[in-house]
């Protein structure tokens, strides 16, 4: 696995691949950040690949018969079944290849899902395609909320933020739980490679999906998906609100490769929470102290993070300076060698 | 020569599907389906069948990934009972809806409440209108031939259904019975090769399970309803082949002893040989007793069913699943309705028996043209079914 990312050959902003497996004349809202990130998502893997959705935004907008926005093989089953549906396809297309029915190598295989179609209802078509240990790509689009049937909340839906079914009201903040750690659940897994992404930093998604394309085995990204609609945004702010959610801490970019965790991108400044907030109605009714719990949560997981990636710099520290030791200790070692074989060439 | 070998329903069934050359098996355990699988995965392990056998979480997802794995264009297998079937239920219909061949056995099982591991249809039935192809076996020879027979059906480019074989639970899956198997040089080409046209392939990509807007979900059923309906010519000729190849013969509507019958018996699936055991003491007690036995289920075989019935003035049907809230068990309604627009219809009597495992014996039977009798000479019963074996409470 290490060598797949030894070669790893990252996109080049000049060169990025002129293909769009997500074709444009699509039906997302203006400024949706959930078609952007899996239009992104489509580029990185290119032609040759296989797309397994979930019922939601994304297949809405994408299929409707007699047209379709996919130029690559596109296969949609239900709402909470897409992991176990590309499980089906990976199984189907490995055994066939060792049968010789068919001779592509490892066809990527991009299985897409909402928030809600991932860490709700499909959580455990998830957790036993992991287990089992399949060979593709989820990607979870998460905009907060389930919004093809309308922006109702999901475990997904962060705290404070008003949705059809998360009012804010006499006796309610709007949603009272902060978000499920879906990446940690993916950790918890022990899958190879997971990772959160963010249209807003749109070559550091690409190349992490395409990280995930090369590595044998389950392959989680999660992505930060403004949705307009739903956040009560205007079209226009979505990538803005998207960078904002990374210069605030409220969406850090990180990787955990073979259970390492890797914070990508280090807020050293960050912005204060209540200007990623403020750009968003769904936070509107919002009191001072309502965001200072939210401010208080972002600190404290930011924290976390950066202890979890910070063990793992210093165990490379660590591992650095000790193989820098084994080094000086070789190069000694071959002078005294050549030294002596001088010698013995002398006498 | 091929010999008759005793074996347990369910290995026989694992060894059709292997000599099927199966690609992908999906499977959760439900009793009594079990025995299916595990012997699958048995032979997996031992390289015996090259299949990639997959231990997944929920028959939702056995069923799902089946059909992600049949879009891939591979040949695909499950077995499934119960709840577990209940469980699959939203995913049947895309499956048929995506026009995608997958065999799958149900051993037959009571749905709950109250929870019971015993065999009834109540499975199935809950399942009529998936849009897959569906036959009830009645012995083992049966279930064995039915999954040769349905792996031919299913591959045929014609076809594109899935299909379910019926074993109903324990009382076939878990007894021993002798059963001619073939080896796979007698079979030879009966089961042609799995070649999938529409699937997932990048060099021709397709779009599957899009959005069905209102102008189009109408004309897409229906296609599904013409697929399903004209499946039965290749079912026939897919049975045909077979009994002129290896002499065993089936039909649609199977009849036993309706020579001049005025009463018949309707059945399905197992109990059809003890209802056989009752019309051979009636007939020795000189009853013109006959037996007919649903074997297609669906598409039903209208036209088969009609000239089956067409001498007798009496139809006792016996349903094992009670449809709650209607007038009659699902298979009396299908009879009813079949007959309706006939000018000179049989009677229709409906009976409900075996419910959960409850035993059925050829004095069910008994009772059962006995009561028919009755209600045909002295007016129909106050309810439009009668229950047998039910215990007062
Ligand atoms: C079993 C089932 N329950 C409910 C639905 C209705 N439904 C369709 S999409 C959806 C919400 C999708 O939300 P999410 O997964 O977050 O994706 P998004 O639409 O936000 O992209 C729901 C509830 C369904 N299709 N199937
Ligand atoms: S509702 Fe939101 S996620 Fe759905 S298409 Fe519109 S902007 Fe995108």
């Amino acid at each position: 696995m290490e060598t797949a990312l030894d070669t790893f050959e990252k996109f080049d902003p000049q060169h990025l691949p002129e293909f769009e497996p997500l074709a444009p004349g699509h039906r997302a809202c203006q400024g949706c950040g959930e078609v952007l990130a899996l239009r992104l998502a489509a580029k990185a893997l290119g032609r040759e690949m296989i797309v397994v959705s979930a019922t939601g935004c994304m297949e809405i907008i994408s299929s409707a018969y007699p047209q379709t926005a996919w130029r690559v093989p596109w296969l949609h089953v239900a709402f909470e079944n897409a992991a176990a549906v590309a499980s089906g396809v990976e199984a189907a297309l490995r055994i066939m290849k060792g049968k010789g029915k068919i001779t592509r190598d490892d066809i990527p295989i991009l299985a897409v899902a909402g928030d809600g179609g991932t860490a709700d209802i499909g959580l455990q078509a998830l957790s036993g395609a992991w287990e089992r240990g399949h060979n593709f790509i989820y990607l979870c689009l998460d905009n907060e909320a389930y919004m093809n049937t309308g922006i109702q909340r999901s475990s997904l839906t962060p705290y404070g933020a008003a949705t059809t079914t998360s009012p804010p009201g006499k006796l309610s903040i709007g949603e009272g739980h902060f978000k499920k750690d879906l990446p940690a659940i993916a950790v918890a897994h022990k899958i190879p490679y997971v990772a959160t992404v963010n249209p807003a930093y749109y070559l550091d998604l690409m190349n992490k999906v395409k990280k995930a394309a090369l590595i044998q085995g389950p392959a989680y990204l999660h992505a930060f998906s403004p949705c307009p609609t739903g956040w009560r945004h205007e079209g226009r702010y979505a990538v803005k609100i998207a960078r904002l959610a990374v210069q605030t801490r409220v969406f850090p970019l990180y990787e955990v490769i073979n259970g390492k965790y890797f914070l990508n991108r280090k807020v050293t400044k960050p912005k204060p929470v209540r200007e990623y907030l403020k750009l968003q109605r769904r936070f509107a009714h919002l009191t001072e102290e309502d965001i200072e719990i939210i401010q208080e949560n972002v600190n404290n997981e930011y924290d976390r993070l950066l202890r979890l990636s910070e063990e793992v710099d210093l165990e490379t520290k660590l591992t650095t300076s000790f193989q820098q030791y084994l080094d000086q200790l070789k190069q000694q070692m071959d002078e005294a060698y050549k030294k002596l074989r001088e010698e013995f060439q002398h006498t | 020569m091929p010999t008759r070998t005793p074996m347990e329903v369910s290995i026989a069934v694992a060894k059709a599907v292997q000599q099927a050359d199966v690609d992908v098996i999906a499977a959760y355990p439900i009793t009594p389906q079990t025995h299916i699988v595990e012997h699958l995965s048995e032979l997996v392990a031992n390289g015996e069948l090259q299949a990639n056998f997959m231990n997944v979480e929920s028959e939702h997802s056995a069923i799902s990934a089946m059909v992600g794995a049949a879009a891939a264009g591979a040949s695909t297998f499950t077995a499934t009972s119960s709840q577990g079937l209940a469980l699959m239920h939203e995913i049947l219909f895309i499956a048929s809806s995506l026009r995608l061949p997958i065999v799958m056995v149900v051993a037959n099982r009571a749905l709950s409440g109250p929870i019971s591991i015993w065999n009834d249809h109540s499975d199935i039935m809950a399942e009529r209108d998936i849009g897959w192809i569906q036959v009830f076996c009645e012995n083992g020879q049966e279930a064995y031939d039915s999954i040769l027979h349905a792996f031919r059906v299913v591959r045929d480019p014609h076809v594109l259904l899935p299909m379910v074989v019926n074993i109903d639970g324990f009382n076939l899956t878990h007894v021993i019975e002798p059963i001619y198997l073939f080896d796979q040089e007698e079979l030879g080409d009966y089961l042609p090769e799995h070649r999938q046209q529409l699937k997932l392939d990048i060099d021709h990509p397709v779009t599957m399970g899009p959005v069905g807007i209102p102008e189009v979900y109408t004309e897409a059923k229906k296609q599904v309803e013409d697929a399903l309906v004209n499946s039965k010519q290749t079912i026939l000729a897919a049975w045909q082949e077979f009994a002129r190849r290896f002499g065993r013969t089936y039909a649609p509507i199977e009849a036993y002893r309706v020579e001049g019958a005025k009463i018949l018996l309707m059945t399905m699936g197992v109990i059809s040989r003890t209802a056989m055991g009752a019309v051979d003491r009636l007939r020795e007690r000189g009853k013109a007793v006959g037996l007919i036995r649903c074997r297609l289920w669906r598409p039903f075989p209208l036209p088969e069913f009609r000239e089956a019935v067409r001498q007798a003035s009496i139809i006792a049907v016996v349903d094992r699943h009670i449809s709650l809230g209607a007038h009659s068990g699902p298979v009396c309604q299908e009879v009813r309705s079949a007959l309706y627009t006939l000018p000179n219809r049989p009677q229709v009597f409906g009976f409900v028996l075996g419910l959960g495992g409850r035993d059925v014996t050829v004095h069910d039977f008994f009772e059962i043209v006995e009561l028919s009798e009755q209600y045909a000479s002295q007016g129909p019963p106050a309810s439009e079914y009668t229950h047998i074996g039910l215990r007062e409470v």
